[in-house]
């Protein structure tokens, strides 16, 4: 398939997706948006007051970029798991199989996909954050970057639990048994510092502390975790992700009998 | 010219063991319109699953138009139509979308995907309905609006597991007439069906797969030649209480009002009437009792059966 045919069917999965997010927005877009003006009030406003600083900020300041994150990661995650899934389980993912499509442009359609929502998340949830918190940007191209590369990293994450499910049972349960805990333990609410030394050790095996605190470097400018190692960790194990998600394609796991 | 089709030794066995394609040749000519028959778990969905690559193959070699699908399959999909048994599209999406998606997979641009989406959609009496959700279609509506999709990117060749099934007679026969009229514009189609009176009325060629096996493939009208049997009904003007003995024909009682003949190859029927005559019995009506290519199937499939 030429290129710019490629192209097309790369633009057709995207405006699928973009228009799958966006029908069903009350689904999509508004319940994120209400659970972290929940976090915002309760762990920010009502018990962040009595917590003191964090980090060199006002409690309140300091959690804001993990919520963000958090909702960045947790959209991109469950927009590709169920997008994929279902498309799966209607079986209509047969319409993209038969064509000639390559399987790295069904790949790069549905990333695209929970780019897409972590982003518009990501972005509603920040809006409503200015409610909260006073933000400012230390460097903007870390904060961008490092949000395209986790959004693109839970994304594939996503992708791969939905290749393997069964049944919808089995695309809850990683984001409930692994994502959340992961998410939570990951530094969004606390710096790794105030942890006991064994406890810190364990933390830095969460993939998840180097985004949020990399994203909160470029937000704040603080980080618990040095800011090139863990890009390039993150870089890595987008690199390595994605070669695995295109190789399950390739083989037709769980697709092509 | 390169066919449409040509399959060598191909085999599938499954993970759990199941052979379900013991090693399959198949040729299909441009412009033909073929029938592939079968019982349930023969081998036809697996063929057309590996034609379209659903189902990977274990051995053997498949080309469409001269491109062999282990090294450019992109390419060979790109002149493949293929409209599965079972429905594959988004019950939640709009008609139109739904078929000019499926253009787009194919790379053709949105304005074209629009024309062609129109034009399918008329033609299938389904543009009434474009900006409806799919699952607002009824059985027959879906079913077409599967060959609409199938057909956006305009394929030389189309390939219909079961288009038919679970579809009204009234449809079906326009489902005819269509898949004649694209059939006669170029398109070579193959078509696998359980309603046998359907391969007979619109096929040239046909090949039945049992077992895995092909186990004939001819002309649909060299395979009625081979038929040496067909079974009447007649219908007669007043009732009967007991069966006439008829002397030379096999003659059972339907019902009342009705008889049974099974009648070979160029046997005359006329000392049969004459019989039915001195018995002081009208016929009034005669019909086939089954479809002929199903008498022939149903015979090929239980020798096949006997034979293994």
């Amino acid at each position: 398939m030429e290129a710019r045919l490629q192209l097309v069917a790369f633009t057709t999965i995207l405006r699928k997706e973009i228009r799958r997010v966006t029908r069903i927005w009350v689904q999509t877009l508004i319940p994120p948006a209400i659970t972290m003006v929940l976090y915002f009030i309760i762990f920010g406003g009502l018990i962040g007051g009595r917590i003191g600083p964090m980090g060199g900020f006002d409690y309140m300041t300091f959690v804001v970029p993990g919520l963000i994150m958090m909702a960045i990661i947790n959209n991109s995650y469950s927009n590709a798991v169920s997008s994929f899934y279902s498309a799966k389980f209607t079986r209509s993912i047969e319409e993209i199989l038969v064509s000639p499509t390559p399987n790295y442009i069904i790949l790069l359609g549905w990333l695209a996909g929970g780019v897409f929502r972590g982003l518009c998340v990501g972005a509603i949830v920040t809006v409503l954050s200015l409610f909260f918190a006073k933000l400012q940007i230390h460097n903007l191209a870390v904060t961008i970057a490092v949000i395209l590369c986790t959004s693109m990293l839970f994304s594939l994450g996503g992708i791969i639990n939905a290749i393997f499910a069964n049944s919808f049972d089995d695309i809850s349960i990683i984001p409930t048994f692994i994502l959340t805990p992961m998410t939570y333990l990951g530094g969004v609410f606390y710096s790794i510092n105030l942890l006991p030394d064994f406890w810190q050790t364990v933390s830095l095996f969460n993939p998840i502390l180097y985004m949020v605190n990399v994203f909160r470097y470029g937000i704040l400018g603080v980080s618990d975790v040095n800011i090139f190692w863990s890009f390039l960790g993150i870089i890595g194990f987008l690199t390595a992700t994605f070669l695995w998600c295109l190789y399950l394609l390739e083989k037709g796991k769980r697709l092509r009998t | 010219m390169s066919l449409p089709l040509q399959i060598q030794g191909l085999k599938k066995t499954y993970s759990n063991g199941f052979e379900a394609l013991k090693g399959i040749d198949l040729e299909v000519k441009a412009g033909d319109f073929f029938a592939l028959l079968g019982p349930n778990g023969a081998g036809k969905s697996t063929t057309i699953g590996i034609i379209s690559s659903l189902v990977k193959k274990t051995a053997g070699k498949v080309e469409i138009f001269g491109v062999d699908i282990d090294k450019d399959f992109s390419k060979a999909k790109a002149g493949l139509g293929v409209v599965p048994q079972e429905f594959n599209f988004n019950l939640f999406e709009n008609v139109q979308d739904i078929v000019t998606n499926q253009a787009g997979y194919y790379g053709l641009p949105k304005k074209t995907a629009m024309e062609r989406a129109e034009k399918y959609l008329k033609k299938l009496g389904l543009w009434d309905k474009r900006n409806g959700q799919a699952r607002g279609l009824s059985g027959g509506m879906k079913r077409r609006l599967m060959i609409a999709k199938a057909l956006v990117h305009e394929p030389r060749l189309l390939i219909l597991d079961e288009p038919t099934a679970g579809v009204d007679i009234e449809l079906r026969r326009s489902m005819w007439a269509f898949l004649n009229e694209i059939n006669q514009a170029g398109t070579t189609i193959i078509l696998t069906t359980h309603y046998l009176e359907e391969a007979e009325q619109l096929c040239r060629n046909v090949a039945i797969i049992n077992e895995g096996l092909i186990i004939e493939n001819t002309s649909v009208k060299n395979l009625l030649k081979t038929l040496n049997k067909e079974v009447f009904v007649l219908d007669l003007k007043e009732s009967i209480e007991h069966l006439p003995v008829v002397e030379g024909y096999d003659l059972k009682k339907r019902d009342d009002s009705s008889l049974e003949v099974e009648i070979e190859k160029g046997q005359s029927m006329n000392d049969l009437f004459l019989q039915l005559d001195r018995h002081g019995l009208q016929v009034v009506s005669m019909r086939n009792k089954v479809n002929r290519l199903e008498e022939l199937f149903v015979s090929l499939v239980s020798k096949d059966k006997e034979a293994s």
